[in-house]
C-alpha cells in the first residue's frame, strides 16, 4: 500500500513548526500505524534526514504512550483502538493521511508529534492514590467488594492516562481522565475516607494546569481506547457537589514541585 | 476558604452554577411562556393578567432575581467559553471529526449571545416601548396598558415576526444541549437514562420554544378572534 502522508514537524517547544509531506510506499497492510511510521523514519534516515519522533512503548495498547491525531481524529479512525494497534487496513491505498501532535495548552511539544503530558501525572499526585499503609495482602474477602463495584472500579481502571479526552475534546479539558481516576477509588471501600478531598484536589489540579472544563460535548468518550464512559464524569459532577457540602476543604493544594528539564 | 469562593474557583463549581441557574432560568421560560398563552382568550383577559402581574408587590423581587440569575449565567458562560478556547491555543490544521458532540453543543455561546441580544431588544420592544414609541400609552376600554393591542400591532409587521422566530429556535437550539446537559453537570445522569432525559427534555423545549412562537404566527396570520 501506499499513502501520502502530512505530518507536524516542529525542532523543539519554542521553534515554529509546519506540516511536511512524505511518501509512504510499499506499507504492508497488516503494519501498525506506527509500524508504517517507522519504515517512513529508517527511509528518512538513509536520505540523511532527521526521523519523525513521535512516543510509544508497549505497542499493544496498554502502557498510554501512542498517541497523534490521524485525519483529525485522536488514534485514528477505529474505535476503542490506540494508535499502536491501529492497522494500515483500515486506510485505502493512496489515502492522504494527516498527522498532527495532541493540541492542548497544559500539553506543550516537546518535538514533532511527542508532546509533553506531566500535567496528568500533576493531577495524580493531587489524589490519584489512597494513603494508607498497605502492609502485606489482606486475606482474601476480609474486606468485601460487591461485584458490580469490583466491576465498575475496573472499568474506570482501564484508563491507560494517554491524553486522547483532552485531545478530542473541543474544550482540551481532561475531565474524562480525572473522572476514571477518582472514580476507580470511588467504587472501593479504601477509597471512602479521602474521596471528597481527592475529588477536590484532583480537579484543582486540572484547573491549575490549564486544561479546559468539561461541557458534556462526549468527544472524549468516543475517542477512548478504552471507551472509558463519560458516566463516571457524571459521578465525579455528583462527588464534588457532594464534596462541596463536607468539611473537606477547597484550596489547599502544594504548590507544584519544580520539575528539572 | 468559604466555600462558596473555594467552589466558584473551581471549574466543575462554575459549571454547577451554570446549571443552576440554567434550570432557574428554565423554570422562567415555562412560566412566561404559559402566561403568554393568554392572548388567545383575547384582549380583556391579557390586560388584565398583564395588569395583576404589574400590580403584584412581589414583581420587582421576581425581576431582580431574574437579573440576578442572567447575569450570572452570562458571566459564567463568557467565562467558560474564552476559558476553553484558552485550552486550546493552536487549532488542529484537518479538521477534528465530530463523533459525538452536536452543533447545538458546539454552539452554546453563539446561541448564549443571541439570546442576550434578544432579550435586549424584547425588552425594548415590549417593556419599555422603544422600538415603537406609542406603545407605553396604548390604553384599553377599562384603562388597563393595552398589552394585547402592542402585541397585535408589532407582530403585523413582518421583520418583527421573523425576529421573534428566528430568535425563538436559536434559543431551543441552546436549550436543547442546556436541558439535556444540566443533568449531566448535576450528576443525575447514567446512561441508563439517556434516552428519558433526551425525550423529556426535547419535549420540554418543544412546547416552550412552539408555543412562543405560535404567538407572533398566529397573529401575523390572522388570530381566532373571541
Ligand atoms: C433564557 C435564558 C437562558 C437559559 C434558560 C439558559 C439555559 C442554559 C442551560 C440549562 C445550560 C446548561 C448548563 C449545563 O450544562 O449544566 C446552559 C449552558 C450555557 N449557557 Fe445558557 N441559558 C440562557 C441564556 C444564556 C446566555 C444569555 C448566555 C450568554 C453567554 C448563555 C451561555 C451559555 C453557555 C456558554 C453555556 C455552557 C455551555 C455548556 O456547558 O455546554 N446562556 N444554558
Ligand atoms: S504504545 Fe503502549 S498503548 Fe500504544
Amino acid at each position: 500500500m501506499n499513502f501520502k502522508l502530512r505530518v507536524w514537524r516542529q525542532k523543539n517547544g519554542t521553534a515554529k513548526g509546519a506540516m511536511v509531506e512524505y511518501d509512504a510506499r510499499d506499507i504492508s497492510s497488516d503494519m501498525s500505524f506506527l509500524e508504517m511510521l517507522d519504515t517512513v523514519n529508517e527511509n528518512l534516515i538513509h536520505e540523511g534526514q532527521e526521523p519523525i519522533a513521535f512516543d510509544h512503548d508497549c505497542r499493544e495498547g496498554i502502557c498510554g504512550m501512542c498517541s497523534l491525531m490521524i485525519n483529525g481524529v485522536a488514534h485514528g479512525p477505529e474505535r476503542t483502538t490506540t494508535t499502536c494497534q491501529l492497522h494500515m487496513r483500515k486506510f485505502k491505498d493512496g489515502d492522504k493521511i494527516t498527522v498532527e501532535p495532541w493540541r492542548a495548552n497544559a500539553f506543550p511539544i516537546i518535538r514533532d508529534l511527542v508532546v509533553d503530558r506531566r500535567a496528568l501525572d500533576r493531577i495524580m499526585q493531587a489524589g490519584g492514590y489512597v494513603s494508607v499503609k498497605t502492609g502485606s495482602a489482606p486475606d482474601a474477602n476480609s474486606i468485601p467488594v460487591a461485584k458490580e463495584d469490583a466491576d465498575a472500579a475496573f472499568e474506570a481502571a482501564e484508563c491507560i492516562g494517554c491524553g486522547a479526552c483532552v485531545a478530542a475534546c473541543p474544550n482540551a479539558s481532561a475531565t474524562l481522565f480525572v473522572a476514571a481516576k477518582t472514580a476507580q477509588y470511588a467504587h472501593l471501600p479504601q477509597g471512602q475516607p479521602e474521596r471528597s478531598k481527592r475529588a477536590i484536589n484532583m480537579v484543582e489540579a486540572m484547573d491549575r494546569d490549564g486544561f479546559g472544563s468539561c461541557t458534556n460535548h462526549y468527544e472524549c468518550e468516543a475517542a477512548c481506547p478504552k471507551g472509558i464512559s463519560v458516566r463516571f464524569i457524571a459521578e465525579l459532577n455528583r462527588d464534588f457537589l457532594k464534596a462541596a457540602m463536607t468539611t473537606a476543604k477547597f484550596g489547599t493544594l502544594p504548590p507544584l514541585p519544580d520539575f528539572e528539564e | 476558604m468559604n466555600r462558596l469562593v473555594g467552589l466558584f474557583s473551581t471549574s466543575i463549581g462554575r459549571k454547577l452554577m451554570m446549571a443552576v441557574t440554567g434550570v432557574l432560568l428554565l423554570g422562567f421560560l415555562v412560566a412566561h411562556m404559559l402566561g403568554n398563552m393568554i392572548v388567545f382568550q383575547g384582549q380583556d383577559a391579557l390586560n388584565a393578567y398583564a395588569d395583576w402581574l404589574t400590580g403584584h408587590p412581589m414583581l420587582w423581587i421576581a425581576r431582580a432575581h431574574l437579573l440576578a440569575f442572567f447575569a450570572l449565567h452570562t458571566y459564567l458562560g463568557v467565562r467558560l467559553a474564552t476559558e476553553n478556547r484558552i485550552a486550546r491555543p493552536t487549532r488542529y490544521q484537518h479538521r477534528t471529526r465530530h463523533q459525538a458532540s452536536t452543533p447545538a453543543s458546539r454552539y452554546m455561546i453563539l446561541t448564549g449571545l443571541v439570546v442576550l441580544a434578544f432579550v435586549a431588544y424584547h425588552l425594548a420592544h415590549f417593556t419599555f416601548g422603544a422600538v415603537d414609541p406609542g406603545y407605553p400609552a396604548l390604553v384599553d376600554d377599562q384603562g388597563r396598558h393595552d398589552v394585547y393591542g402592542m402585541i397585535v400591532h408589532g407582530f403585523r409587521q413582518p421583520w418583527i415576526v421573523g425576529t421573534y422566530v428566528v430568535a425563538m429556535l436559536l434559543l431551543g437550539t441552546h436549550l436543547i444541549h442546556g436541558a439535556r446537559s444540566l443533568f449531566q453537570t448535576l450528576g443525575l445522569n447514567h446512561e441508563s437514562f439517556n434516552v428519558i432525559i433526551r425525550v423529556m427534555t426535547l419535549g420540554l423545549v418543544m412546547l416552550i420554544v412552539l408555543g412562543n412562537i405560535s404567538i407572533p404566527l398566529f397573529v401575523y396570520f390572522g388570530l381566532p378572534t373571541h
